[in-house]
């Protein structure tokens, strides 16, 4: 499996990789610097989670720059797994976090994260994947519905607590 | 959800556009192509150029181009042009200061901000791709009219 993920070696001076433990205080950063919140914990759960256990159907892949020492030391990042039976779904593959680094957009990072996340799914079998993105996440959605991703079956619903 | 026709048109006219945004297509190129009026697409075509999405091109051969970004043009950018997307209820008044109208209005909120959310996150470029995989599907059972660009000056 990780074979295959190192295979995605971009063309345009990165590659596509799984994450290691080194990498997560990188993904930390990037993430504090997109969002906006610090969320070390979160993300060291993250990495104990999809980048050790259950390999076969998780996937938390990383775009490192080809050149060693650069500035910028993981360009994006992406995670996914195969679901199956929730809400009734067949199995499916699940895109759960995306993230490039503000610095390295437009050049195909997210991109090659995303096909190379799809490649992994349709190894595993499954013919469909599913994201949820926030209504006013503008970034976000033009850049799944630019992968060719559109609105799927379900409706998302929630309330308050009272 | 319908779109009225000047979005509609609007949105065919740039597709046909932006698909080829180095030529230029004349009205009745593009008219020809969808059955549509060219009077009535001469007027979508003069508001596109106000909102920088076409220019006109003078001369012998002349039409329209392409002048806009696909990859940042959305198709609710394109709609807004023409008219005022959300549900006709709201406007009406009728009824909208009681509980029950309220709650009607939430619910059709929730449709409004839905239909805005969708046609927010379509880009030019992803319609083109969307059509092509359309015509890909097609191809087999069924020819396609072309339009017939008008050669650059």
């Amino acid at each position: 499996m990780a074979a295959r993920a190192e295979e995605a070696v971009g063309k345009d001076g990165f590659a596509v990789k799984r994450v290691r433990a080194g990498d997560i205080r990188h993904v930390t950063a990037l993430d504090e610097r997109v969002t906006g919140l610090a969320k070390p914990t979160y993300w060291q759960d993250i990495f104990e989670r999809y980048g050790r256990r259950r390999l076969q159907e998780r996937q938390f892949l990383v775009a490192e720059p080809d050149t060693p020492n650069s500035s910028v030391p993981i360009l994006g990042f992406i995670i996914g797994e195969v679901r199956a039976w929730e809400f009734g779904s067949a199995p499916c593959g699940w895109v759960f976090a995306l993230s490039v680094e503000p610095k390295a957009r437009q050049r195909g990072v997210g991109h090659a994260l995303f096909e190379a996340i799809s490649r992994e799914f349709r190894t595993l079998g499954v013919t469909k994947m599913r994201t949820m993105v926030a209504r006013d996440n503008r970034l976000h959605l033009l850049f799944f519905r630019g992968e060719g991703m559109m609105a799927g079956p379900y409706l998302q619903l929630e309330k308050e607590v009272d | 959800m319908k779109l009225q026709i000047s979005s509609r048109l609007a949105v065919f006219a740039l597709l046909e556009l932006a698909a080829r945004p180095d030529l230029q297509y004349s009205v009745a190129d593009i008219g020809q192509k969808y059955r549509i009026s060219n009077h009535h697409l001469a007027k979508v075509m003069h508001a596109l150029g106000r909102a920088g999405l076409v220019r006109s091109m003078r001369g012998a051969g002349g039409g329209f181009q392409f002048s806009g970004n696909a990859r940042r043009t959305t198709l609710l950018d394109v709609i807004e042009l023409f008219e005022k997307l959300g549900s006709s209820d709201s406007d009406s008044g009728t009824g909208e200061l009681t509980a029950e109208g309220r709650a009607l209005s939430q619910v059709l909120g929730e449709i409004d901000d839905i239909a805005r959310a969708t046609l927010g996150s379509i880009t030019l470029a992803t319609m083109l791709k969307l059509t092509d995989r359309h015509r890909s599907a097609d191809q087999p059972t069924v020819r396609r009219p072309r339009a017939s660009p008008v050669a650059q000056a």
